[in-house]
C-alpha cells in the first residue's frame, strides 16, 4: 500500500492555486516546517507570512486580508487553531463569514509522539459548532489537495482537517471532489459504515472483512462533514438499517454526533461511534496508536457485528 | 491649520454626538456609554476632519478606514455613521433591539459604515493591522485608524498585533488608545498595572505620542504627524475622560456598562444642552 501525507495535499494544492490566483496567501504561526508551508514560502516568499508564535493574532489578521479581498490560508496545528485561537476563529472569521480558510496539521491521534497536548481530538466538535464554518476532513494526500482547491473556490470560512503521518492512498475517493455531498464507496444492505478524514481507508477494509463473514456494510465516506449530507445518511438508515461512524476524533461532537443528531430527530436508528472515547491521548507513535485507541478495521468491524446482534434482538 | 469656526463646528458635533449616544443608550435601556462620549471628541476629529470617506459610496476602495476595537462603544461610531448618513438617524432607535442592523457590538456584514466586526478585545487591533497589510500589498494609500481601548491593552493579542505591525513596517496604521484609566471592574492601575504605556509601545517598534484626548487642535496635529512617519505604525495615547460632557458620569467605572434611569437621562441631555 502505498502511504502519503494530507498536509502535503494541503500544500501542494495551495502552490498550484497561488500560481492562477494572485488573490492566495499563506499565513504560518513558527510550525511551517511541520505544516509544510515553508514550500509555499520558497515558491511565493511576498504572499508567505510568518507570524511567529501568534496563532491569535494570526487568525484576526487573516480577517483582515479577507476584508480588502484576499484569500488567506492560515495554518497551524489543529489545536492551536481551535483552541489556543478558538475565540479568533469565532469572531473575527466565522460570525462575519470572512473568506479565511483554515489548514489545521497534526489533528487526531496519530499526530504521535508530542503527545496529548498537541493532538486535536476536539476540533471538529469546536469547529462545526460554529455557525458559517464548513468543516473538511480529507481522507488522504489526494482528497486534501483537491478538498484544498474546492475551499479557495468557495467565499466563506472553511476549517480544513489534516493529520501529521503517512496515510494510505485510498484511490475511491480521488476524483471529483464538491463540498457537501458524501461519497458512495461501497453498496451494501446490512449496515453502513459512514467515514471521514483517513478512518475512510479503515473503513473500506473492514467492510471487505464483514463481505467474507456474509455480511455486507455500506460505505459512505463524509470528507464534508459541514454542511452534513443528510440525504445520503436518511437513504442509508431507511435502507441498510445500522450505522458505525469512524472518525480518529473525540466520539464527542464530531462526525458521529452530527450522524446520530440528525437522523435520531428523522430516522431514529443504532448509531454506534468508533472514535477516541473521551481520553487524552499519549505519545507513541501515529500506527501504534491507531492501534492502542481502537481506531483500526478490525474495531469497526467487530462493532458492526455487535450492532447487528443487537439490532436483531 | 484650524481655523476657528472649524474648530466651533467640531466642538458643536461632539456635543451633538454625545446627546445622540445618551439618547441611544438610555432608549435601548442597554450599551456602553462612559467610553462612548470619552471616545467622542477622537471619534469626530477623524469622521468630520481627518479621514477621507465618502457616505454615499461606503466601499469606496480609496476611503479611510475606522476600525474600533474597543468594540462596546458603539454608541459614537453608530452617532457618528447616521449623522454622516451611513444610514437613516431613526435607525438608531433601534440600539441593541432584534431585527436591527445597530448590533451591541460592531457586525460589518449587517451595518454600513463599519469595517471591521469586533467585540472581544484584542481582535480589532489584530483585524486592522491585516486589512494595513493587505493595502500595503496592493500599493493601496489610505490609511487604518483604528481606536482601542486602555483596558483592552491587557489583552495579549494587542502585543502580538503590536510586533506584527511593526515586522512588516505598518506605516499606513494610525492606532489610538482611549486612555481613560477606567475599566469594567475600576481603576486600571488597580486592576492589572499598564503604565508605563507609552514606552511599551515605543520599545514594541511604534512611533508613540501623547495628547489630550479632548482636544481638537491636538488631536489633528498628532494625526497630521503621524502621516509623515515612514516605516512603522504609530499609536497616539489620547488622555481622556470616561463619561466626558456629562458631569455625574465623568471618572466614573459606574458608567462603564450601565444605562441611564429617566431622570439621570433628562440631567445628562440639560448639561449637554446648556453646559453644567
Amino acid at each position: 500500500m502505498e502511504y502519503k501525507q494530507t498536509r502535503q495535499g494541503y500544500v501542494d494544492a495551495l502552490i498550484e492555486l497561488a500560481r492562477a490566483d494572485p488573490r492566495i496567501v499563506v499565513l504560518d504561526a513558527d510550525v511551517s516546517k511541520a505544516t509544510k508551508t515553508c514550500d509555499f514560502e520558497k515558491v511565493f516568499p511576498g504572499r508567505f507570512f510568518n507570524c511567529g508564535v501568534q496563532e491569535a493574532n494570526m487568525m484576526s489578521v487573516a480577517a483582515g486580508l479577507a476584508l480588502e479581498g484576499f484569500i488567506p490560508f492560515a495554518t497551524t496545528f489543529g489545536v492551536f487553531a481551535s483552541c489556543r485561537a478558538g475565540d479568533q476563529v469565532r469572531n473575527s472569521i466565522a460570525y462575519p463569514k470572512a473568506n479565511v480558510k483554515i489548514g489545521a496539521t497534526h489533528c487526531g491521534i496519530s499526530t504521535g509522539g508530542d503527545g496529548a497536548s498537541h493532538q486535536a481530538n476536539e476540533d471538529i466538535a469546536i469547529m462545526r459548532s460554529f455557525p458559517n464554518m464548513t468543516v473538511l476532513v480529507p481522507g488522504d494526500y489526494e482528497e486534501a489537495r483537491l478538498a484544498t482547491r474546492a475551499a479557495a473556490g468557495m467565499t466563506g470560512p472553511v476549517y480544513i482537517r489534516l493529520g501529521r503521518d503517512q496515510y494510505p492512498v485510498v484511490r475511491e475517493i480521488h476524483g471529483e471532489f464538491v463540498i457537501g455531498p458524501a461519497k458512495l464507496l461501497r453498496d451494501g444492505h446490512d449496515l453502513t459504515i459512514v467515514t471521514t478524514g483517513i478512518m475512510v481507508s479503515e473503513g473500506l477494509e473492514a467492510a471487505r472483512r464483514l463481505a467474507e463473514r456474509g455480511i455486507f456494510a455500506r460505505v459512505l465516506h463524509m470528507p464534508t462533514v459541514k454542511p452534513l449530507d443528510e440525504h445520503a445518511l436518511l437513504e442509508a438508515a431507511r435502507e441498510t438499517g445500522g450505522i458505525i461512524t469512524a472518525e480518529e476524533h473525540s466520539i464527542i461532537g464530531g462526525l458521529g454526533e452530527a450522524v446520530g443528531g440528525f437522523l435520531s430527530g428523522v430516522a431514529p436508528t443504532i448509531v454506534r461511534r468508533i472514535g477516541v472515547r473521551d481520553v487524552f491521548g499519549q505519545s507513541g507513535q501515529g500506527q501504534e496508536l491507531l492501534d492502542l485507541y481502537g481506531l483500526r478495521a478490525a474495531d469497526i468491524a467487530e462493532e458492526a457485528a455487535r450492532l447487528l446482534v443487537t439490532a436483531g434482538a | 491649520m484650524l481655523d476657528p469656526a472649524k474648530l466651533r463646528s467640531l466642538e458643536d458635533k461632539a456635543r451633538e454626538v454625545r446627546r445622540s449616544i445618551v439618547e441611544m443608550v438610555y432608549r435601548a435601556n442597554s450599551g456602553h456609554v462612559g467610553g462612548s462620549l470619552g471616545a467622542a471628541d477622537l471619534v469626530v476629529a477623524l469622521y468630520y476632519h481627518l479621514m477621507r470617506h465618502d457616505p454615499r459610496n461606503p466601499k469606496w476602495p480609496e476611503r479611510d478606514r475606522f476600525i474600533l476595537s474597543k468594540g462596546h462603544c458603539t454608541p459614537v461610531i453608530y452617532a457618528v455613521l447616521a449623522d454622516c448618513g451611513y444610514f437613516p438617524k431613526e435607525d438608531l432607535c433601534t440600539f441593541r433591539r432584534p431585527g436591527s442592523h445597530l448590533q451591541g457590538h460592531p457586525y460589518h456584514v449587517k451595518t454600513p459604515g463599519i469595517e471591521a466586526s469586533t467585540g472581544t478585545l484584542g481582535l480589532g487591533l489584530s483585524t486592522g493591522v491585516g486589512m494595513a497589510l493587505a493595502a500595503k500589498l496592493k500599493g493601496e494609500r489610505h490609511y487604518y485608524y483604528i481606536l482601542c481601548g486602555d483596558g483592552e491593552m491587557q489583552e495579549g493579542q494587542v502585543w502580538e498585533a503590536a510586533m506584527f505591525a511593526s515586522k512588516y513596517h505598518l506605516d499606513n496604521v494610525i492606532a489610538f488608545v482611549d486612555r481613560n484609566y477606567l475599566q469594567t471592574d475600576g481603576w486600571c492601575e488597580q486592576i492589572m498595572p499598564l503604565d508605563p504605556l507609552a514606552s511599551k509601545w515605543e520599545a514594541f517598534g511604534w512611533r508613540t505620542c501623547e495628547i489630550d484626548g479632548h482636544h481638537f487642535v491636538g488631536i489633528i496635529g498628532a494625526v497630521e504627524a503621524a502621516k509623515c512617519e515612514r516605516g512603522r505604525p504609530v499609536m497616539i495615547i489620547a488622555r481622556t475622560i470616561k463619561g466626558k460632557g456629562v458631569s455625574f458620569m465623568e471618572n466614573s467605572p459606574a458608567w462603564h456598562g450601565a444605562p441611564p434611569d429617566r431622570e439621570q437621562y433628562e440631567r445628562a441631555i440639560e448639561e449637554l444642552d446648556h453646559g453644567v
